[in-house]
């Protein structure tokens, strides 16, 4: 048991900080030593302690027992909020939930970011953007003849590119992206019958009218997951008649205001166990 | 803990309190063979608490390991587009809890690039159940199985972008695991532009996708190429403001995340080239302030586990305060002393490392600065002080030089010390086996006899000839020893001195 003095802990709350006590005056330096040197060498100094110094052992042994799990000290685990099943609510999407956490990552993949024209979705805003101007904007292809417009689609990387392929090697050299990148597929012209290659997300391709998602049979590469089995892809029947030019302004984005959860803070926290 | 986290029971079924003992002490021989070695990894696991798989509170089985066989056919299971593709994927997750089923998947052709498959698509529950596979595999001790996750990385850093709060945190989980997998992964991540997204993702509200990222960054930064590779990344970024201020924030909320930022903000300034731009962020004042903010809470409402967030920022402290250049603006406030014996009467039984790493903290204060030496009179903190020493070796060594760094500065601090009194506690501290506590005591009273005089005499009339003469032959203290008899051994005010004490006329 460590023995302090009373009052310690009201003399923390004070604020603001006392002014500094004048300190007692240090003595005058000392005259320089004579023939004999002393064999005291004390000199206080400030120590700077690298990484794996042995001062610092024990504490990161306890923040690692920590990041196992292996600490003993436990807190509640918050329920999971229970709901009676309830439905999406957007038209044409029949899935149902049981957890809210379940309803947030549906809406999340399938309806965020959905392009409008098309109805693909997209991971993230920022590839939704890339997307709507690459295959929706005709002033785009009309620029892209004169100056490079293709965006890298990393984070961070300013590049652009005179075509989607210039992108991708520049993905796959640069970035070490695979060459399979399922975001940024190659486009392929389409003519006929409206038909899309590739399940619902897609990279970049040529603008054109809005088509319609067709069914697809089973692809062959395993990782192609086919959209037979996805039954929650909307299907809209009304013709959104988009495609026209000046509809590239049309706000095809899901307000990013969409919250879920009651509280100051938005989505929720999992009672996940870190073990 | 942080209000959501269960740590506790290490899964492998129930166990007694002296199960969970033994494998705790045997992990903890574990971790500390490693740092000895310079290798110290750890992972997490995030794992669900479902119905069917949790047992009493606190127990989970890890299933047993599966044939080769069964192995594909629950492979088969999630390639084949049918009814029953969710629960055979549900069921591939529950197996690869288990080692040797993870290293039979991943070495089956076309495994890892199905899961992958799953983990793209835009069938949200089985993307999550993917995730959750990945996660697992990401976990492993074996280098091969973590590996071979590698395709994934473009992957989980695309989808931290994203909104969905326990996708996101498991995606960040999966790919701190990676990060410390190797050297190669890590040279994967970087060009694949993982700290720009984490700079982003640092700004979300979520407390859950901050200490995920939290994680992320401090497997990053613990890496041996950090210093050179990553820490200049890092301080470009808006990464470093940022962590500050979620450290400083974590009393009030997201304490979770305060530690994780807390132990990087630590890697980073053990780096030694980032304390330019944290000093200029205000590190300091605001660190001093998350410290005395944090002992005031104790003992009534400290959260349990605060020692994790604590001491990260006792040793940003220390060695920021360290740093040669431009540390002029440190803090004459004499409450961080008060701090910092608060905490030390708070966690020192139950979490003894915390000593060495306040009296680290401490020293650094009074070595050269007059105004700590003399709070520390003032306070009168000295008895606390010296309850320290027999704490451990490291302690005693540390306690006797603060205790050197006041006397040093000069005959009124030496005054005072004398006068707690000092003696009676330095005497006995003289007979303790160890040399380096000893030497450091030897430094201290030669420091208080060259000051106070009336010292040496007090430490003659208390029997400290004898205390001393029994370290007459021990090398490394014999000279000391010799020195300070000689001097005891003089009468006192004597005006002729021998000629090694040349610096005592300057008082005399």
């Amino acid at each position: 048991m460590l023995t302090l003095p009373a009052g310690l802990h009201s003399r923390l709350r004070e604020r603001p900080p006392a002014p500094p006590r004048p300190a007692p005056p240090l003595p005058p330096p000392a005259p320089a030593p004579s023939s004999s040197p002393s064999p005291f060498a004390f000199a206080p100094r400030r120590l700077r302690l690298g990484l794996h110094h042995p001062l610092l052992e024990d504490g990161d042994i306890h923040r690692h027992l920590y990041l196992q799990g292996v600490l003993t000290s436990l807190a509640e685990v918050a329920e999971r909020p229970k709901v009676s099943e309830f439905s999406c609510h957007i038209s044409g999407c029949c899935q149902v939930f049981d957890t809210l956490e379940g309803y947030e990552h549906h809406y999340n993949t399938l309806h965020r970011n959905v392009c409008s024209f098309c109805k693909r979705s997209f991971p993230s805003g920022h590839l939704l953007d890339i997307h709507i101007l690459e295959w929706h904007d005709s002033l785009f292809q009309i620029m892209a003849e004169k100056q490079n417009m293709y965006k890298c689609l990393v984070e961070g990387c300013a590049e652009k590119f005179k075509s989607s392929k210039d992108r991708k090697d520049h993905l796959v050299t640069v970035h070490l992206y695979p060459a399979d990148f399922r975001f940024d597929r190659p486009k392929k012209v389409q003519s006929g019958p409206k038909h899309v290659s590739s399940p619902v997300k897609q990279g970049v391709g040529v603008p054109m009218d809005v088509s319609m998602e067709t069914s697809e049979p089973f692809p062959v590469d395993p990782m192609e997951i086919g959209p037979s089995e996805n039954m929650e892809i909307p299907h809209p029947a009304a013709s959104p008649g988009l495609g026209v030019p000046e509809k590239r302004h049309y706000k095809s984005r899901i307000p990013s205001t969409i919250c879920f959860g009651q509280g100051a803070t938005r989505g929720f926290k999992g009672p996940r166990k870190k073990v | 803990m942080w209000g959501r986290r269960r740590r506790g029971a290490v899964p492998g079924g129930g166990r007694s309190a002296e199960e969970l003992r033994a494998r705790r002490r045997e992990r903890e021989a574990a971790l500390r063979k490693a740092r000895r070695q310079e290798q110290l990894v750890s992972k997490r696991l995030l794992r669900e608490d479902t119905a069917e798989e949790g047992g009493q509170d606190g127990a989970e089985s890890v299933p047993g390991p599966l044939s080769e066989d069964e192995v594909l056919q629950l492979l088969r299971g999630v390639q084949r587009g049918s009814e029953d593709r969710k629960s055979s994927l549900g069921r591939l997750r529950r197996a690869l809890q288990n080692k040797e089923t993870q290293q039979k998947f991943v070495r089956l052709d076309g495994s890892i690039r199905t899961l992958i498959g799953l983990f793209t698509s835009s069938l949200a529950d089985m993307q999550m159940e993917a995730a959750r596979c990945l996660h697992e595999l990401s976990h492993s001790s074996d280098p091969a199985v973590a590996e071979a996750c590698l395709p994934v990385t473009s992957y989980l850093l695309t989808y931290l972008s994203g909104h969905s709060v326990e996708f996101t945190e498991l995606c960040l989980y999966t790919l701190g695991n990676l990060v410390v997998e190797s050297e190669a992964v890590r040279k994967q991540l970087l060009p694949q532009g993982i700290i720009p997204v984490l700079a982003s993702c640092i700004q979300s509200p979520h407390e859950a996708v901050l200490e995920g990222l939290g994680y992320v960054l401090s497997q990053l930064l613990q890496a041996k190429e950090a210093p050179t590779e990553i820490v200049p990344l890092v301080l470009d970024s808006v990464l470093p403001q940022h962590m500050l201020r979620l450290v400083c924030s974590g009393l009030k909320a997201g304490t979770g995340a305060a530690v994780e930022f807390a132990w990087c903000l630590h890697y980073i300034v053990c780096s030694h080239t980032a304390n330019a731009v944290l000093l200029s962020l205000g590190a300091l004042p605001a660190l001093t302030s998350l410290l005395l903010d944090m002992a005031s809470e104790i003992p009534q409402d400290a959260p349990e586990g605060l020692e994790l967030l604590v001491c990260p920022v006792l040793r940003c402290l220390s060695n920021l305060l360290a740093e040669e250049t431009g540390c002029e603006g440190q803090i004459q406030d004499e409450r961080l002393l008060i701090a910092l014996f608060l905490i030390l009467q708070s966690f020192f039984q139950q979490h003894p490392f915390i000593v060495q790493e306040c009296l680290w903290l401490l020293n650094n204060l009074t070595a050269d600065e007059p105004f700590f030496c003399s709070a520390l009179l003032s306070l009168d903190l000295l008895p606390a002080l010296l309850q320290l020493l027999p704490c451990s070796q490291m302690a005693g060594v540390l306690v006797l030089t603060v205790l050197c760094n006041v006397a040093e500065k000069g005959p009124a601090y030496c005054q005072q010390l004398h006068h707690q009194p000092a003696l009676p506690l330095l005497l006995p501290a003289l007979a303790l086996p160890d040399p380096e506590v000893v030497g450091q005591c030897l430094e201290l009273l030669h420091l208080l006899f060259l000051h106070c005089p009336e010292a040496a005499a007090d430490f003659v009339r208390q029997g400290g000839h004898r205390a001393l003469e029994q370290h007459q032959s021990t090398p490394e203290l014999q000279e000391r020893v010799r020195a300070l008899l000689d001097m005891v051994g003089q009468p006192l005010g004597a005006s002729t001195f021998s000629s090694c004490h040349a610096a005592l006329s300057a008082f005399s």
